[in-house]
């Protein structure tokens, strides 16, 4: 009977998700899902694309959902890019508006320059001990 | 002085420990505080972008920029196939009952949807645009249905709340009109 009632739960637990989940019924924006004309243009887009995080489905590109807000973002940003505008004036006018969070593209800043200095001074740090060991090595 | 290097290999054998149990503590802090997943706009304190977008509904006029001129006012960004957005409803309505001008951003809506919407949870907007692209929605650093946006009299972006307003959110944001109003 458990078993019963358990297998019932999991058959209709997508049914009762299904009746909450919302969409809506308006029809992709034009760029959504159709490229560019202009094969470097759509490169230079999708390049970016890639590196622009969805805001519905955090931690997806916006190149990789279907979320409607990523389909209106994409179709913006080909349309920006074919009117000539850059990739990077465009992830800015992002960040303007949502923060580093929105770019996948990490920006050196007051706050993120430890992320890019660790490694550095992690390897100097290793070549000096590799050195100190190497020469003592040498006079034994 | 034997005492020393006793000592030194005492604590070798337990700073490993206390590492270890170091990143036990900050894992499990982890996960009983989980990050929130609200995108706060970073264009709070700016003016609204240039914007003019046609009626969402027949009884209702659309909404520009030009339209924010005068007094302070609530932007509702909102959706009729958004459930927080029925929701919040009367809360919208008790704002709007207080003396707050609302207008409405509806996002990616269908006029009919939008009239069946409006028909079935009221209408306290003053004024409805549709933003079919969700341009507006993006220029104002907007990350999802429904978000309220304070917005003064001279157009500037003074307070977001994002998600559904619930009734002891009321009192907050007449406060951020008034503060606006200043």
């Amino acid at each position: 009977m458990k078993r019963l009632l358990m297998l019932l739960a999991l058959v209709l637990a997508p049914l009762a998700t299904a009746t909450l989940r919302a969409d809506d019924t308006m029809p992709p924006a034009p760029y959504a899902y159709r490229q560019l004309d202009d094969p470097r243009l759509e490169a230079k887009a999708q390049a970016l694309m890639e590196t622009i995080r969805c805001l519905t489905c955090q931690s997806q590109s916006i190149a990789d959902s279907d979320a409607s807000l990523a389909g209106d973002m994409r179709s913006q940003i080909r349309e920006r890019i074919a009117r000539g505008e850059s990739p990077e004036a465009i992830r800015q006018w992002l960040i303007d508006r949502y923060g580093d969070y929105i770019t996948y593209s990490p920006r050196v800043t007051s706050l993120t320059w430890p992320l890019f200095a660790a490694p550095l001074a992690i390897l100097a740090l290793a070549a000096l001990l590799l050195r100190r060991r190497f020469v003592r090595g040498e006079r034994a | 002085m034997s005492e020393t290097p006793a000592k030194h290999f005492r604590l070798g054998l337990w700073l490993p420990l206390a590492l270890f149990a170091a990143i036990v503590a900050l894992v499990a802090w982890g996960l009983l505080h989980p990050p929130s997943r609200d995108i706060p706009s970073r264009f709070v304190g700016h003016p609204l972008p240039a914007f003019d977008l046609p009626a969402g509904s027949d009884d209702r006029p659309g909404l520009g920029t030009a339209d924010f001129a005068g007094k302070p006012r609530l932007l509702n960004v909102f959706a009729s196939w958004c459930i927080p957005c029925a929701a919040e409803a009367p809360q919208l309505e008790q704002l709007r009952a207080a003396g707050a001008d609302i207008y409405g951003v509806a996002v990616r809506d269908q006029k009919a949807d939008l009239a069946g919407f409006l028909a079935r949870n009221g209408n306290p907007y003053a004024r409805i645009g549709r933003d079919d692209r969700s341009v507006v929605q993006l220029a104002i650093g907007s990350s999802g249905v429904p978000e309220t946006y304070v917005i003064d009299a001279q157009g500037v972006i003074r307070y977001q709340h994002i998600g559904d307003i619930r009734p002891e959110d009321v009192s907050l944001i007449l406060g951020k009109l008034q503060e606006a109003a200043q």
